[in-house]
């Protein structure tokens, strides 16, 4: 039989962590995505440390040199040089900054606008959910990479650029399943009372709605950090996302492009970052929804 | 009928609020007349220029004739050809149409067989792989997919072209570069959808009968499963139209996407305009044949 709990905060604190602990070490994809996102971001943050050369250092004695395990290549470049000489390997390592920063910073700037959004939509209805719920139709419209194609050959493009576009361009999942659960949570008794008793619409949509919202939108926002990342370095393998001399994952792959018949190590390994990155993102958002979201059904 | 009428409906304002923000971001991207004149142009020349062009009234009123001028079909002339923009992108369409077609199809052919295969040996070690292809699948970038099947079967081993559109030859490493990362979010609905279908009564009940596992699994179990492909078919459509438009430019693909690159790149707003313009209602129309299709389907569903 189980023990009455009598623990007070910090133990059952701790407790619930040990708990999240516990889940996470029994998913083994969960655990791989986690040392997986653990290692990138120990990546992007130590870089300057971490990377053997600077990302871009032209060495024009030592271009096209094939990696460490091939006929020609030595320890000096892992990962080998490119076409100019710099070393792919610290330019990975420092891509991996550009890839979470633009990442990790527009999820954010589109969970900011679809967080309101759909909270004040869903609270409120009327026109301004008709004409929210319009425009964010009209968005979805317009593939993303079309739109974000569109405004980034507009305000031309770069890094900040970049985070803003992506971040304006993605509001509208938030949006709609952040309302979509508003709906339901604001015919329940809690919320009901709290009205009937005079409390201000402001504080119901923040004190009561807001927290039980939000684990539906860590889980969808964890998950769109990976397809933020791909979008990131499709555009700027298109020539319209990050400009040099920031390094970007798609910019290395771009240029690698040309030289597929000769140094195939330019476009494949970069294309490797990206997907370890993104697999990773994706195993630890899964786990968070099976851990946070208890309607999931495995 | 009624919700029909009403969604169609709908689409007005969708597209009105479209050509908004297409148009405020033509707007604010400044007018073209700085590239058409030549470098020695005076301020004067300028000035005339835009005044013929219509470029100096207020926002409202070039907003309110751009609209006027869309609903009569005109959707501006490219600066860059000198030919009527949406003529240009019809051009293109069938090539981006053609690819988007062939990426459908390897989606089908991998995807039909591989989900149905996982739901019905759920947690073997096909189930594992199936379910692992569709994660790699969706977390590989499509471009470096692409670039890969070049480098393997373009480069190395010579057996495809490495871009450009013709014969037949040509369209197979673009439609598996765009396929595979469709075929893994359907794969995984399938699968989904066939669990779901064979965990219902009829199906015990047709086990039961004694009938072979294969009739069970395809007569009955798949054909309800149809009903969420189809529409994840027709609702995949944005996410298809956006990756033919990077899969054009890896292959050199003469489409739509590469036409509307090329046009953001020499700011040629009357293509971009045009572009967006016909993709955002390709969506909306097939996002309109979803739903019919979903009602069509399954009758149990009926809209208010």
């Amino acid at each position: 039989m189980p023990q009455p709990s009598i623990m007070q905060g910090p133990a059952r604190k701790n407790s619930k962590l040990k708990r999240w602990l516990k889940l996470l070490f029994r998913s083994k994809t969960g655990t791989v995505g986690l040392v997986i996102v653990i290692s990138i971001v120990i990546i992007a943050i130590f870089a300057p440390w971490l990377a053997p050369h600077e990302p871009n250092v032209i060495d024009p004695v030592n271009t096209h040199k094939p990696p460490v395990w091939m006929e020609g290549g030595d320890r000096e470049n892992l990962l080998g040089t490119d076409n100019l000489g710099r070393d792919i390997l610290s330019r990975i390592i420092y891509g991996s900054q550009i890839s979470l920063l633009v990442g990790i910073s527009s999820v954010v700037l589109a969970g900011i606008i679809g967080i309101l959004v759909g909270l004040f939509t869903g609270y409120f209805g009327g026109f301004l959910d008709t004409f929210f719920m319009r425009l964010a139709d009209s968005f979805l419209a317009i593939p993303n990479i079309l739109l974000a194609l569109v405004m980034l050959g507009v305000f031309g493009p770069g890094l900040f650029t970049l985070i803003l576009v992506l971040g304006v361009t993605n509001w509208v999942q938030y949006a709609r399943i952040i309302r979509g659960e508003v709906l339901s949570i604001k015919e329940r008794d809690f919320v009901r009372a709290a009205k009937s008793i005079g409390v201000k619409h402001r504080n119901i949509i923040f004190s009561h709605l807001y927290p039980n919202v939000i684990s539906s939108f860590i889980v969808v926002a964890t998950l769109s950090v990976a397809s933020t990342i791909i979008l990131e370095s499709s555009l700027s393998f298109l020539g319209l996302g990050i400009q040099p001399p920031q390094v970007s994952w798609g910019t290395i792959l771009s240029d690698g492009r040309d030289y597929l018949a000769t140094s195939w190590w330019l476009a494949t390994f970069p294309g490797l970052a990206i997907t370890i990155t993104v697999l990773g993102i994706i195993f630890l958002g899964d786990w968070l929804r099976d851990i946070l979201d208890p309607r999931s059904v495995k | 009928m009624n919700y029909f009428l009403k969604r169609i409906l709908e689409i007005i304002p969708v597209l009105l609020i479209i050509t908004f923000i297409v148009f405020t971001l033509v707007f604010i991207a400044g007018d073209p007349v700085a590239l058409l004149l030549p470098e020695d142009a005076t301020t004067e020349d300028i000035a005339a220029l835009q005044a013929a062009l219509g470029l100096d009234d207020p926002f409202y009123v070039q907003y309110g004739r751009y609209v006027m001028n869309m609903l009569q079909g005109d959707f501006g002339t490219s600066f860059r050809y000198g030919e009527d923009a949406m003529l240009l992108v019809f051009e293109r369409l069938p090539a981006t149409l053609e690819l988007a077609i062939a990426s459908i199809l390897v989606a089908i052919m991998i995807a039909i067989p591989l989900g149905i295969w996982s739901a019905t040996k759920k947690n073997s070690s096909i189930d594992l792989v199936a379910t692992g292809a569709a994660v790699l699948g969706k977390a590989m970038p499509n471009f470096w997919l692409g670039i890969m099947l070049i480098l393997i079967f373009s480069v190395t081993y010579s057996i495809f072209p490495v871009s450009g559109r013709g014969s037949f030859a040509h369209l197979i490493l673009p439609a598996i570069t765009l396929g595979t990362g469709i075929a893994a979010e359907m794969t995984r609905l399938i699968r989904s959808s066939m669990l779901e279908t064979l965990g219902q009564d009829y199906i015990r009940t047709a086990k039961s009968k004694g009938l072979r596992t294969g009739i069970v699994v395809y007569k009955h179990a798949f054909r309800n499963t149809l009903v969420p492909v189809v529409t994840i078919i027709a609702l995949q459509t944005s996410t298809l139209i956006g990756g033919t438009l990077i899969t054009e430019t890896v292959f050199a693909w003469p489409g739509i996407g590469q036409l509307l690159i090329q046009a953001v790149n020499n700011r040629d707003m009357a293509i971009v305009q045009a572009c967006v313009m016909v993709i955002a209602f390709f969506v909306i129309v097939m996002n309109l044949i979803a739903d019919f299709l979903y009602q069509l389907l399954d009758p149990r569903i009926r809209y208010k």
